[in-house]
């Protein structure tokens, strides 16, 4: 069980917005990674946007499945490098989606597992998202970067943020 | 017009990059922000279709849909 935390690195999207963030160069020093996110994109047709992950800037060998809530309904899906939902620009102003993701033995030489939790904050009963994402990424690669990219876009609008944590075990 | 940018951070010196696309990754989002209305606006058509055809079905069986959701619970 991990019993330290430290953050490695974090951002925070100025006022022209970023079409994707990516933490590169992650040490491999740590037992675990959890990255905390607080996303608002600039999608504006269709409200919500979905939250896709490149590993080692690798958008392959991803499979996955989730349980959501959604709009008063709840369902089940398979994905691949989708991994969580967050507000678009057609949410209700000023509202951010979030959520975190974890990768354990993320330097390991394993197929790597993430764990994904999101929920939008839209100040609404009708329309919102909850999601749990589990992910595998057959590579056995260590991870040494993560890119975060907004499904529709084209950016992640000014206030988001994203935290990276190195946790470790002893 | 500059091209739209990303955000790049090293995790080993702490130095944040703002790197502006090249032309082919403009090209792809473009792509993609296109594919991805063109499902949105497929979706959306048939959400619109289920619902009419579920309040036309409603009115042939001359219940509400309060009244449906009562048979089905």
């Amino acid at each position: 069980m991990a019993n330290t935390y430290e953050l490695i690195s974090s951002v925070s999207v100025g006022i022209l917005g970023q079409t994707s963030i990516a933490f590169t160069s992650i040490p491999s020093t740590y037992t675990d990674l959890s990255l905390s996110f607080s996303l608002r994109g600039s999608q504006i047709g269709g409200g919500r946007d979905q939250l896709n992950i490149a590993l080692n800037g690798s958008s392959s060998n991803f499979s996955g499945t989730a349980v959501y809530g959604e709009d008063g309904g709840t369902g089940s899906g398979a994905y691949t490098t989708r991994i969580a939902y967050f507000c678009g620009d057609g949410n209700t102003a000023n509202t951010f989606g979030s959520g975190n993701l974890y990768i354990p033995n993320y330097a390991g030489s394993g197929y790597k597992s993430i764990s994904t939790n999101s929920v939008t904050e839209n100040n609404s009963s009708a329309t919102y998202d909850l999601w749990m994402y589990s992910t595998l990424w057959s590579n056995t690669a260590a991870i040494t970067s993560i890119t975060l990219t907004p499904n529709n876009g084209p950016n992640f609008m000014q206030y988001s943020s994203a935290y990276l944590y190195g946790v470790k075990n002893a | 017009m500059p091209n739209p940018t990303r955000i790049e951070i090293d995790c080993s010196t702490g130095i944040e990059s703002i790197i502006e696309l090249t032309d082919a990754e403009v090209a792809e989002l473009t792509y993609q922000a296109e594919l991805a209305a063109e499902k949105k606006a497929e979706e959306d058509a048939k959400a619109a279709s289920d619902a009419t055809a579920k309040a036309a079905l409603l009115v042939k069986l001359g219940i509400t849909a309060d009244e449906a959701k009562l048979l089905l619970a």
